[in-house]
């Protein structure tokens, strides 16, 4: 497939405008400029594209939440905070064509009828947050953004916003907070941002890729689009593998590859002449899938057939060698640590998990461990938390218990009894009654 | 190109904070951004962390004067992120990512390397000053796993011996 997102990887001085423009930038906004908001939001609709973030939520169906008639101001989000684990698709559009992601930010604006729009970027992101300023800055010196975008007499302003480290701010009410000036504990939802959103106001979030689909869906047309991938899992996609595979990196495919052609055609099999053992098809929330499943579609609707999902496309590939007890160890660790602590399912949850993980590593497990992680993996999904970082915990590890159950039972067949705690906490005391029911 | 050491302030000169006309007309710049001033804050102190190495509590008293808010909500806010200093860094803070992907290519080893030849783990620094580790969380680059972040810059794709190379580069770098 020829690529569209990645087009301008490899090429000299890619992310200046004269290459961008050389290119056919701004093309796409021209023309949306031309059709008017109501006109590309159905492009959009019928190019079929869904959300790149994680939830794959239709995008063209999201921008028609935003109120028609509210007064005021309304806002674009555009999320960069890429910090799901094994995810690095985001910075790799930023890093060969900036100007791809802000044309994508100036259609979506102009689709709501934004004024201004935020690019809400991880604060490590350093080095990416300044390209985006270099391309900014050009584009506004170009009269592309602000007073009179491309002669149109619509007016837009594009900033960036540098988070600080939490990868809870990546979840979109979480990075209206921070965006606020708050910290980054997710709101209740509904409302949902489209009609509440940053500082009140009506707001649409949507990701970096999402956002840089755009521009090809207005110059070659939402038909173009929809005719990559199938019905309801349109278009290309980017797929980070990290792990075990000879190849790691981006890679640009059409939605509905398999797993097998990304890991073993693409990424050049796995390490070392090694056995693939497992994979997570969509960053670290996603359930694992094992070796026997590795020719599952690569697309949203496949993934949820298959019991998993494609989430943000962040293909975690693990080999042989790799203890499925430590690979959810080192997850629940993550969890636990990036948690904002609101909610108690998961701030307990998840540290809970980690004590008996390490338990278990340490050569302490009992036999009721396996249940107890999935008793806890159960009460902290399932709509039991103010958002889904309680599922994001919940699902992979759970799924690596009931995928690998002979890897847990194993260690704790070989277990010893934990020396006694000078000071017993209620988590380490067994599993209580009523927990869970 | 290399990256740049962290120069803290030391707390002394912190402890009364006042923007001089630089920091002011960049404060000025970036409210225009916002309908709110409070939207500033993460802007601001990214703003004081790069000119003062850290974020002091007189830091903090400044930005919430200049912001409208009491000391003790910039507190909340600048402990809830990872990212802003809370006392003076070593000059060269080493972040080591451990997530899944570096785990499963190599973290671990370079976390040992590094307790060898610097003597120090995570959470730790040398005692003169020049380097700071802390484990963190997945840096979005697990493609060229594995991945420390040093002061604003990334290394990827490292191994004990590019981490030799790097730390003689760092540690031999000028003020
Ligand atoms: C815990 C958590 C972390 C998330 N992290 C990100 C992220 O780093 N980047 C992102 O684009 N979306 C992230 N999302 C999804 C966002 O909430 C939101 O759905 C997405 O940005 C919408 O964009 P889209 O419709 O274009 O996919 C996260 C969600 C959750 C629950
Ligand atoms: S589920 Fe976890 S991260 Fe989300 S709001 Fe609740 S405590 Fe915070
Ligand atoms: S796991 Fe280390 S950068 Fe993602």
């Amino acid at each position: 497939m020829e690529p569209t997102l990645l087009k301008a990887r490899g090429l000299e001085g890619s992310r200046t405008l004269a290459s961008y423009l050389s290119r056919g930038g701004y093309e796409g906004l021209r023309r949306a400029l031309a059709l008017g908001p109501q006109e590309v939001t159905k492009s959009v609709i019928d190019s079929e594209l869904r959300g790149r973030g994680g939830a794959g939520f239709p995008t063209g169906r999201k921008w028609t939440f935003v109120p028609k008639d509210h007064p005021g101001p309304r806002y674009l989000v555009c999320n960069a905070d890429e910090s799901e684990p094994g995810t690095f698709k985001d910075r790799e559009i930023i890093e060969h064509d900036p100007h791809l992601v802000i044309e994508g930010i100036a259609i979506a604006s102009f689709a709501i009828g934004a004024h201004t729009a935020y690019i809400y970027i991880r604060g490590e992101f350093v080095r990416w947050a300044n390209l985006l300023e270099q391309a900014l800055g050009e584009a506004r010196r170009e009269k592309i953004l602000g007073a009179d975008v491309l002669g149109s007499g619509y007016s837009l302003d594009i900033w960036v916003h540098r988070g600080a480290g939490a990868y809870i701010c990546g979840e979109e009410t979480s990075l209206l907070e921070s965006l606020e000036g708050k910290r980054g504990f997710p709101r209740l939802k509904p409302p949902f941002p489209a009609v509440v959103g940053a500082f009140g106001k009506p707001t649409v979030v949507n990701n970096v890729e999402t956002l840089a689909c755009l521009p090809s869906i207005l110059t070659r047309g939402p038909a173009w689009f929809a005719s990559i991938g199938r019905p309801r899992n349109t278009g290309p996609k980017l797929f980070s593998v990290s792990g075990h595979v000879v190849r790691p990196g981006v890679y640009e495919l059409p939605l509905g590859v398999t797993f097998r052609e990304i890991i073993f055609e693409h990424c050049g099999g796995i390490r070392a002449g090694r056995k693939l053992k497992a994979f997570f098809p969509g960053g670290s929330s996603a359930p694992v899938l094992t070796a026997a499943e590795v020719d599952t579609k690569a697309d949203f609707d496949a993934c949820a057939e298959a019991g998993t999902m494609l989430g943000s496309g962040g293909v975690i590939v693990l080999d042989e060698t790799v203890d499925m007890v430590e690979a959810a160890a080192n997850l629940a660790h993550f969890y636990a640590h990036e948690s904002c602590g609101q909610c108690t399912p998961c701030r307990e949850g998840s540290d809970w998990l980690v004590d008996i993980l390490h338990r278990i590593l340490a050569g302490h497990g009992r036999a009721e461990d396996p249940d107890t992680i999935l008793r806890i993996c159960r009460f902290a999904s399932q709509g039991m938390t103010i958002c889904p970082l309680g599922d994001a915990f919940s699902l992979p590890i759970s799924s690596i218990v009931s995928k690998f159950r002979d890897e847990f039972e194993r260690r704790i067949a070989a277990a010893t009894p934990a020396p006694p705690r000078k000071h017993p906490v209620l988590p380490w005391a067994g599993p209580r009654p009523g927990f869970g029911r | 190109m290399s990256t740049a050491p962290i120069h803290a302030a030391n707390p002394e000169e912190l402890r009364e904070v006042r923007f001089d006309a630089a920091m002011e007309s960049q404060i000025a710049e970036l409210l225009t951004h916002y309908p709110i001033p409070r939207a500033a804050l993460l802007p601001v102190l990214w703003l004081c962390q790069k000119r003062y190495g850290w974020i002091a509590p007189g830091v903090m008293e400044a930005v919430a004067a200049r912001l409208g808010l009491s000391p003790a909500y910039v507190q909340g806010v600048v402990t809830f992120y990872t990212m802003f200093h809370t006392t003076p860094p070593a000059r060269f803070v080493l972040q080591v990512c451990t997530t899944l992907s570096c785990a499963v290519c190599g973290a671990g080893e370079l976390l040992a390397h590094l307790r060898k030849r610097l003597g120090i783990g995570p959470g730790e620094r040398t005692p003169d000053g020049t380097f700071q580790i802390v484990g963190v969380q997945c840096l979005g680059a697990c493609g060229s796993a594995p991945v420390v972040q040093v002061n604003d810059d990334y290394y990827e794709n490292l191994d004990p011996a590019k981490l030799d190379a790097l730390l003689d580069e760092l540690a031999a770098a000028k003020e």
